[in-house]
């Protein structure tokens, strides 16, 4: 009884001293155990429910697939896009899935570089899902192009035509941006994968997983001589990403920036998109690490602390989403340009006013909640608030997206809304990325196992006074 | 004529190294400091993570993986800049919204992101040639508690091929150094 007491009064004076770290991994760590739980994911074999989850999600996935066959036959006429309204769903799925993909890479590198250790339980999974979103994202633009048999016009690939992309365009600075996120993600994610990889293969019990773990994890040894390149690889990569994490949803804002539509053409757009983008991904990695804490058992290593430093990065970064919203209201009374006026003043009370104060809603008073420190600390209202936010999100950018329906000439204004088949392009895109979700929750290590060791007190060479 | 099949294909065992356990981390980090003195050279120390000051301990110079990373951004950035000009200036020179053949601030963007793909792949190549990996055989692979590595074991391994190796002399130093499970590694 005397214990708990104590416990509890200690960990009361933590609560209240948020400089003193809580352990970064609850219960007793060991080096073993980190092994045990973590792999124990990855090896069990598969589950009824596992399988039926899979099911659902793949059927949605197949959604997905049938809709973007119909477009390939049918044209982009099956959805409800039109003059002056060219972007519509679309262009709003891509960049609320490649927002999404902000959290991964900003847990994994800016975190690493800052030397924020609490970052080792939820990077893998994150970057995971910033990978997973970034297939999303990268899928919309792609068949948005209408013609997509001609889609590698989009790279300047020598061709029969004798002609290169403009690059001069945004839109072509988009598709390097994003895929070169893409691809670094994804460096970034498997380097880290390569000794837990090799952890996996130590394990494996039978000769074919053994092999194809082998193949995976490249015949890692552990030995210091591997550590010393890879250790310093890891930090370039981390190094790298860190200016990526706020080039590319600048590089998207452009799509709009650089444009000369009233609403778009704003100088706020790239760090209010970066500020939007770290927000949404952090409300998807906190949906996403609730429900595997849960299913997977993973309470000790996705600590109530994890979860609460995400809530503080999303009350933050909630803040200044709504600071852009109200600043460029702001600017465009104060620029006392009419079509700028008139195109605010329109998003709040004109026919899409409802779509605006959704977005108000979920973005900037859902976050609020997370000033109180026994609510940010409480699963359920951080979940609920994390479902806010992903919808929020996926409002602002329909917000921005059809402010096109209101041109510079009234005849062609028209109420844009979407069919059947944008519904379901969009609702399939979620059965790809849950499906991949579940795949990798199967199959790869959930945490980084190499990195949680390195962070209990017992991997410092100097623990216990022995040196 | 058949006996020499029979021989040609018997496996030969050869002897690939020593391997020694130790308890912990900062074991591990006094043996590779004695091994290094000792005058081993062909000697690594395995663990489950990286372990802080190790580079020191077993005497290794800094890594070539930076210098190897920035040559590689360099090369790409360039190569990206100048794919652009000589696109937009040379082979097909459009005017654009009144812009120069070679509207520079414009080629920012595609430069930038090249250059951190440079880096990129130059510092993961890299890294993989300098640990010689993929390299799926491996003579420690033929040891059975090697594989409590990746788990919760720390290691010390040295190779058969240096220039200090004896059978007898070398499992005796590990011991002496305070290593357990001292093992010589053969394999076919």
């Amino acid at each position: 009884m005397k214990t708990l007491r104590r416990r509890a009064d200690a960990s009361a004076a933590t609560a209240t001293m948020p400089w003193v770290d809580a352990p970064l991994v609850s219960g007793t760590p060991s080096f073993g155990s980190i092994t045990e739980d973590i792999s124990r994911v990855a090896e069990r074999p598969t589950t009824i429910t596992w399988l039926a989850s899979l099911g659902l999600v793949g059927s949605f996935a197949l959604v997905l697939l049938i809709s973007i066959g119909w477009l390939f036959y049918e044209g982009t006429g099956i959805w409800g896009i039109n003059v002056p309204t060219a972007w519509g769903w679309a262009i709003v799925n891509f960049v609320w899935w490649v927002g999404i993909g902000h959290a991964g890479t900003l847990i994994s590198a800016i975190l690493f570089l800052f030397r924020q250790k609490w970052r080792t339980a939820i990077n893998r999974f994150a970057e995971a899902m910033t990978i997973f979103a970034v297939i999303c994202a990268l899928i919309f633009p792609g068949i948005h192009v209408g013609r997509v048999w001609v889609v590698y016009w989009m790279f300047p690939l020598p061709n029969q035509m004798l002609m290169w992309p403009n690059f001069r365009s945004p839109l072509l600075w988009d598709v390097f941006a994003v895929s070169i996120y893409f691809t670094v993600s994804l460096l970034f994610w498997y380097t880290g994968l390569i000794p837990d990889l090799a952890t996996l293969r130590d394990r494996a019990t039978g000769k074919i997983r053994r092999a194809i773990l082998g193949i995976l994890s490249m015949g890692w040894r552990g030995g210091n001589r591997q550590w010393q390149h890879y250790e310093l690889a890891y930090l370039i990569l981390a190094g790298v990403s860190t200016p990526l994490v706020l080039s590319v949803h600048s590089v998207v804002s452009t799509d709009f920036a650089v444009s000369m539509i009233p609403g778009w053409h704003t100088t706020i757009f790239p760090p209010y998109f970066v500020a939007g983008a770290i927000f949404s991904g952090f409300a998807m990695v906190l949906t996403l690490a609730i429900i595997v804490r849960k299913l997977f058992h993973l309470e000790d290593y996705f600590t109530i602390n994890h979860l609460e430093k995400m809530n503080i990065i999303m009350l933050v970064t909630g803040m200044m989403v709504g600071y852009a919203y109200s600043c460029e209201f702001f600017i465009a009374w104060y620029s006392g340009n009419v079509y700028e006026t008139f195109a605010f003043v329109n998003r709040a009370t004109g026919q899409y006013a409802w779509a605006y104060w959704t977005m108000v809603l979920c973005n900037v008073i859902s976050p609020q909640v997370f000033w109180f420190k026994n609510l940010r600390r409480n699963i359920v209202v951080m979940f609920i608030a994390s479902i806010f936010i992903n919808i929020g999100m996926w409002f602002e950018r329909f917000v921005i997206v059809i402010t096109l329906s209101q041109d510079f000439l009234p005849s062609s204004w028209d109420y844009y809304s979407p069919t059947l088949w944008d519904i379901l392009t969009y609702v399939g895109s979620f059965g790809l990325f849950f499906s991949l979700f579940l795949l990798f929750c199967k199959f790869v290590p959930v945490v980084a196992m190499a990195e949680v060791k390195g962070v209990l007190p017992e991997a410092d060479p100097h623990h216990g006074g022995s040196h | 004529m058949s006996t020499e099949t029979v021989t040609a294909a018997a496996p030969a065992i050869q002897t690939y190294g020593i391997l020694a356990a130790f308890k912990n981390a900062g074991d591990l980090l006094h043996a590779a400091e004695k091994v290094r003195d000792a005058g081993y050279a062909k000697f690594d120390a395995h663990s489950p993570f990286p372990i802080h000051g190790m580079d020191q301990a077993m005497g290794l110079r800094r890594s070539i993986v930076g210098y190897c990373a920035g040559i590689s951004a360099f090369l790409l950035g360039s190569f990206g800049f100048w794919l652009q000009w000589w696109t937009s200036s040379v082979d097909y020179p459009l005017i654009i919204a009144g812009k120069p053949f070679n509207s520079y601030p414009a080629y920012v963007v595609v430069t930038f992101g090249l250059t951190v793909l440079g880096a990129a792949l130059g510092a993961l190549l890299s890294m993989l040639i300098l640990n010689r990996l993929p390299q799926p055989f491996h003579g420690l692979f033929y040891s059975k508690q090697f594989e409590k590595f990746s788990d919760d074991g720390f290691f010390i391994s040295i190779e058969a091929g240096d220039a200090k190796f004896s059978e007898t002399e070398t499992v005796r130093f590990l011991e002496s150094i305070g290593g357990t499970n001292v093992e010589v590694v053969r394999g076919e």
